[in-house]
Formats: C-alpha cells, sequence, structure tokens
C-alpha cells in the first residue's frame, strides 16, 4: 500500500483518537480517570521488564508486558486501598511514582546502550510513524501504527459491544450488578485490561501522557453533551477523531507536535463543552441559577404580599418587610407588573386577580402533599 | 569514602536541596494527603511544563527564578481551571484533573518544539524540569528553595489552625463562619509552591511522590496531626539525604528516582510494622483475639456460652 506519510499519520490519530475516547468514558463515568494516569506511567516499566526478558525493542511481547504491567499497577492500587490504611487517590500517588522510578533506574543502568529512551515513551513521536513498516512476507503493506489503531479500535468497540449491558449496569448501579451475578471484580480487572492494553497500543504514536488527554477528554466533552450513554459513546469517539484530525492540521500548520496539539485541541473542545452546553455549560447553568433567582423572588414577594392582610404596601415598606434591597424591589415589582400579576394604587403595590391565582397554584403546587399530588413538578412551577 | 562524599562540596549542595524538597513537600503532602487531595500535585507538576518553556521563550532567559515563576503561574491557573471545571459543572474533580494535567502538558510540549526553533536554544535546561536533574543544583537554587522553604513553613505555622479544621472538618469550619473557599485556596497555593521548588530536583512525574508518599508512611504512626506532619517531614528530608548519597555512592543511578525509591521503602515498612494499625499489628491482634476467644469457651464463660 503506498501512501503519503501525512495521510498514515492522520489515519493513525483518527484511529487512535478514536479507540482512546472508548474505554475513557467508562473512566469518567466510574470516577476513576486518574487510573489512566496511573497506568500510562507504569507502562514505561512493563516495555523495560520485556525487553530485558527478549532483549529485541520491536517484540510484541514488549506490548504485552507493558500491558501486564499495568494490570499490576492497578491491582496493587486497589492491594493498598483494601488494607484501608490508605486512601483511593494516595494509594495511586504512591504506587506509580515507584514503578516509574524503578524502571527510570533500569533503564540508566542497565539499558543504556539500547535505544530505549523515556522520551519516546514519556512523549511520543507521531511525525515518526510512517517510519515503522508492517511487511507480511517482504511486502510493505503500509505503517504498523495504522493497524495497531485499527486493531484497538475493533477491540474497543467488540467488548463494549459484547459487553454492554454488563459494563453499564456495573457503572451505574455496582449492588444491582452484585445481585444479577455480574462481578464486579471481572468488570473491574476486565475494564482495567482494556484501558491498559489500549494505553499501551497508543503510547508508541501520542506518547503516555499524552494518551491520558485522549482518554478522559473527549468522554468528559461528551458528558457534558447527554445523558444517554450510547450517545455518550458515539460522541465521545466523534470528538476523539476530530481531534486527532484538527491536531494533526494544526500541528503541520505551525510545525510543533502533533501529539502535543492534538491534547491541546482535546482540552480546546473541553473547554468549548465546559463554557457552552446546553443545560450542563457554564454559560447556560448561570442563566438557569439567575432565573430560578429571579423566580424565587417574585414567588417570595407575591406569597407575602398574598398572606399579609390586605397586602398593599409601598416599596419601601416591603424592603423593610423582606429585608431587601429597595432596588431588587423594584426590579421584582417591575417584572411582576409585567407578568400583570401585579398593579400599584397610588404608589403601592397590590396583587390582581392574576396574581391571587397565580398564588393559589404556588401555594397547591409547594405545599401539597405528595400523596394528594403524586406528579406535582415541584421544581418548575407552572406560570399564571 | 563516606568521608569524602560528606566534604564534597555538590554532594552538600544536592544533599541539601533534596532534604529541603523532602522537607517541604512531607508537610505541604500530609495536608493534601488528608484532604484527599493527593493527586493534586501530579496534575499540578505536569501543568507547571508550559509555564517553564513560555517563560523561556518570553524572556529567553534560563535563571531558574523565571522558570520557577512561569511554573507558577502556570500551575496555579491549572489549580483554578480544576476547581472552577469542579465546581461549575457536574465533571468530576478526578477527570478535571486528568484533562488538566494532560492538556498542559501537551502545551508544554508544543512549547518546546517551537523553542527548539530559536537558533542557539538548546532546550537540555528545559527538560531537566520533565525528568529533574538533582546533580544540577545550584548553590543559588538552593539558596532559593531556602527562602520559599521558609516563606511555606511559616505561613503554615501562622495559620496552622485555620489548615488544620479545613483537613479535618470543613463543614464546622464553614459553620464557624470561616471562608473555608480562601483557606482552601491557600493550601494549594502553597502546596503548588512546594511542588515548583521541588520540580528541578525531583521532575514532573516524581514530584507527585514526593508530595504523598511521606504522608502516607507518617499517618501510619501518627494520631496527631503536628506529630505527623513532624514525622511526615523528617522522612521526606531523610529519604532526600539517603537518596542522593545512594546515587552519589552508586554509578549511573539517577537521584531523583533513588529518592522515591527510598522513600517508598519507608512507606512500605510503615504500612507493616506500623504499631496498632499496621499488617502486621492487625494480624497478631486477631490471632490474639481468636485465641482468647477459644480459651474463654473452653473455660466457659466466655459470651457464646
Amino acid at each position: 500500500m503506498d501512501m503519503a506519510p501525512s495521510t498514515e499519520i492522520q489515519i493513525i490519530a483518527v484511529l487512535i483518537g478514536a479507540a482512546c475516547a472508548l474505554p475513557g468514558a467508562f473512566l469518567v463515568l466510574r470516577r476513576m480517570s486518574m487510573m489512566s494516569d496511573a497506568i500510562t506511567h507504569t507502562i514505561l516499566l512493563g516495555i523495560v521488564l520485556a525487553f530485558f526478558v527478549t532483549g529485541d525493542l520491536s517484540s510484541p511481547l514488549l506490548i504485552a508486558g507493558a500491558a501486564v504491567i499495568g494490570v499490576l499497577a492497578v491491582w496493587l492500587t486497589e492491594l493498598l486501598r483494601r488494607s484501608r490504611l490508605v486512601a483511593e487517590d494516595a494509594a495511586i500517588g504512591t504506587v506509580f511514582p515507584l514503578l516509574f522510578s524503578i524502571a527510570i533506574i533500569l533503564i540508566s543502568r542497565y539499558a543504556g546502550s539500547a535505544h530505549l529512551d523515556t522520551d519516546s515513551v514519556l512523549l511520543g513521536e507521531l511525525a515518526f510513524a510512517p517510519f515503522h513498516r508492517l511487511t507480511i512476507f517482504g511486502v510493505d503493506i503500509g505503517a504498523r501504527g495504522i493497524y495497531v489503531g485499527a486493531a484497538l479500535l475493533l477491540l474497543n468497540v467488540v467488548v463494549i459491544v459484547l459487553f454492554f449491558k454488563e459494563l453499564k449496569v456495573s457503572t451505574f448501579d455496582p449492588v444491582l450488578a452484585a445481585i444479577l451475578g455480574i462481578s464486579p471484580t471481572i468488570v473491574y480487572y476486565g475494564l482495567m485490561t482494556l484501558v491498559s492494553v489500549t494505553a499501551v497500543g497508543a503510547f508508541e504514536s501520542v506518547g503516555s501522557v499524552l494518551v491520558v488527554a485522549f482518554m478522559i477528554a473527549p468522554p468528559a466533552s461528551a458528558y457534558l453533551l447527554t445523558d444517554d450513554l450510547k450517545k455518550l459513546f458515539w460522541i465521545s469517539a466523534g470528538i476523539g477523531a476530530a481531534t486527532g484530525l484538527v491536531g494533526y492540521q494544526l500541528a503541520s500548520l505551525w510545525d510543533v507536535s502533533i501529539a502535543g496539539m492534538m491534547a491541546l485541541v482535546a482540552g480546546a473542545v473541553f473547554l468549548l463543552a465546559f463554557a457552552f452546553a446546553p443545560r450542563r455549560g457554564l454559560i447556560s447553568g448561570s442563566l438557569m441559577r439567575r432565573r430560578r433567582r429571579r423566580d424565587f423572588a417574585a414567588y417570595t414577594l407575591i406569597l407575602h404580599l398574598y398572606t399579609h392582610g390586605d397586602g398593599i404596601f409601598s416599596g419601601t415598606e416591603l424592603a423593610q418587610q423582606l429585608r431587601w434591597d429597595l432596588s431588587l424591589i423594584d426590579r421584582v415589582c417591575r417584572s411582576l407588573i409585567k407578568a400583570e400579576s401585579l398593579t400599584t394604587l397610588d404608589g403601592r403595590y397590590a396583587l390582581t386577580n392574576a396574581g391571587i391565582l397565580r398564588c393559589h397554584e404556588l401555594i397547591e403546587t409547594l405545599f401539597a402533599s405528595p400523596r394528594h399530588q403524586p406528579a406535582a413538578p415541584t421544581n418548575s412551577p407552572s406560570r399564571g | 569514602m563516606l568521608r569524602t562524599l560528606l566534604t564534597d562540596y555538590t554532594f552538600q549542595t544536592v544533599s541539601l536541596g533534596a532534604a529541603l524538597l523532602g522537607l517541604v513537600s512531607g508537610v505541604l503532602g500530609s495536608f493534601a494527603v488528608l484532604r484527599r487531595q493527593s493527586l493534586l500535585g501530579d496534575g499540578v507538576s505536569h501543568a507547571a511544563l508550559p509555564g517553564v518553556v513560555s517563560a523561556f521563550l518570553l524572556t529567553g532567559s534560563k535563571n531558574t527564578e523565571i522558570l520557577l515563576a512561569g511554573a507558577l503561574a502556570t500551575g496555579l491557573l491549572g489549580t483554578l481551571l480544576i476547581t472552577a471545571i469542579t465546581r461549575r459543572s457536574r465533571v468530576k474533580f478526578d477527570s478535571a484533573l486528568a484533562i488538566v494535567m494532560s492538556v498542559f502538558f501537551g502545551g508544554g510540549l508544543v512549547l518546546l518544539t517551537l523553542s527548539q526553533r530559536i537558533p542557539d536554544a538548546n532546550q537540555a535546561g528545559l527538560s531537566r524540569f520533565i525528568y529533574g536533574q538533582a546533580s544540577a543544583l545550584l548553590q543559588r537554587d538552593v539558596i532559593l528553595m531556602v527562602i520559599c522553604g521558609a516563606l511555606l513553613l511559616s505561613v503554615i505555622l501562622l495559620f496552622w489552625k485555620e489548615f488544620k479544621l479545613l483537613c479535618f472538618d470543613p463543614q464546622y469550619a464553614a459553620a464557624l463562619g470561616r471562608s473555608t473557599g480562601f483557606w482552601s485556596l491557600l493550601l494549594s497555593f502553597l502546596t503548588v509552591l512546594a511542588i515548583i521548588i521541588g520540580l528541578q530536583t525531583a521532575g514532573v512525574v516524581l514530584m507527585s511522590a514526593m508530595l504523598i508518599t511521606p504522608a502516607v508512611a507518617a499517618r501510619q504512626w501518627c494520631t496527631h496531626l503536628w506529630s505527623m506532619v513532624t514525622l511526615s517531614a523528617v522522612f521526606g528530608a531523610a529519604s532526600g539525604v539517603i537518596g542522593t548519597a545512594a546515587s552519589s555512592l552508586i554509578p549511573q543511578l539517577p537521584t531523583g528516582p533513588t529518592i522515591v525509591i527510598c522513600v517508598s521503602a519507608i512507606a512500605l515498612v510503615s504500612l507493616f510494622i506500623a504499631p496498632g494499625r499496621g499488617i502486621l499489628a492487625r494480624a497478631l491482634n486477631r490471632s490474639r483475639g481468636r485465641a482468647r476467644l477459644v480459651m474463654e469457651r473452653r473455660d466457659g464463660h466466655g459470651p457464646f456460652n
């Protein structure tokens, strides 16, 4: 197969981006995102150890060794946490630097001559990916990264489709999962194996630190955009793939690190989702809070008028009684007059008939016992 | 051999630096571990990379002070972003942390490739922040560490009561009318500063171990905050010195990882032999209880007779 190197790099970027986002979605949902950090750092030790066994840097055993060590790191963390002597976050933070340190010491003492440098594992370099060819019977069939990426994506899709129910139930309701006979341990370690294998496959292209960005940022963005698990996967994988493509384009435009640029794009997508996501975003959230505050002030004011005698007060009287600023009273009253719930009688405020009706509705929805009104929409009272 | 080592100027500088690093991060780490924010250190140290590189790009200087000021800026920015994301959206702390640290680190790599294009700017001075290079510590770096460390410790001592309350009962602190947000931000700020100080010795990846592991070890022995903080500082400083000594005596043993191995060994031993709480103590306690139960049943006045 003959492809331009840039095409090959882009295909790899898209495949890796989509493949990493899938298992990452479960990490985000299970609040275990930092486990990806621990796993990606310990991969180095696995590669070093497997290298000592095989003495060959291109051996597939290196990948297997790295994946096994990744799971071992998870197991050690779990062991430490189970002892209940160490909290979970501290357990993660104790285990992976130790394994990483062992790897660095092994490299600097024994593997100095072999071209096994920490740079390429930690940072990765996608630009070199087209140089690693896959040959079958002496025929060059394309960059190895493409096949690795495709295999990872396929593996993740197959595992998630096959065990969708198990993964879903054990993520959202571990107790129900246990009752249904789904072993939490098997699901947990299965998932961690998937994360570990994906991280190992991806580090060669993007470096182990940035694998974290691809695993966590797209699903976290998708998490702000949807409540549906299936959609979450589609959106995550889509964002991951797009991130790879856009990241590569920008990197070649400015001639900078491809993997670094992809991570930046992933971060930018998350920031956009964080700011602009409908319902879950920063802006819509603060708008909603403002509306709720306004509604609450309006309800308080008309209920105050309703429950106090003839309910005709001037602005200053209201300000004294409710201990609000006069400006707030003015603002709330103006909006209530516009909604025709309030009217002015020579400078004083009084409820209109519509306002009284609205008070009745409010009292019904706010104070009705749930037995009589099982479906009362308490969080969004209807407006008159 | 040991005598020549102890009088060696470089060794003195480096081990003093490592001891200071261990001491300061041991103190701050205790608070981080107790507040369940251990991994914040990991995030912040990764987030410091773009700061280091952009400080270099902007000033063209490789002075430690300037580079560390840049690290401080992006480290703080990262912390604030993590706080903002956690407070203002449903994305949880762990995801916010993972995103901020990896994206900032990616940004650092992008800037690093930019800096390579500047003529006669070798990036050797910058990559020491990724892996740490204790042997490159200069006397003026150590003086900077002493100043920052003294500042940090005095702030901790000054607001000891507030920080203690924040660690153990933030709700009560809030009920007393104290601004927990402010104190928590101040403590995070101090932690960031401690990380920045240690960055060029331990490097981005291993800095989190210097923060967490001494505190985890000290926690096993202590039931009081002051004793835990003290012991954690002692563990940190001791492993700094031992690690530096070991790496100077044995060839091709990098200092940062050796220090981490030392402190991890201390933690492992502590987990096993700590009185009352340790793994051995608990096993012993269990077997004693079992023996007593057997005896009581035989004598006929146990709870099950």
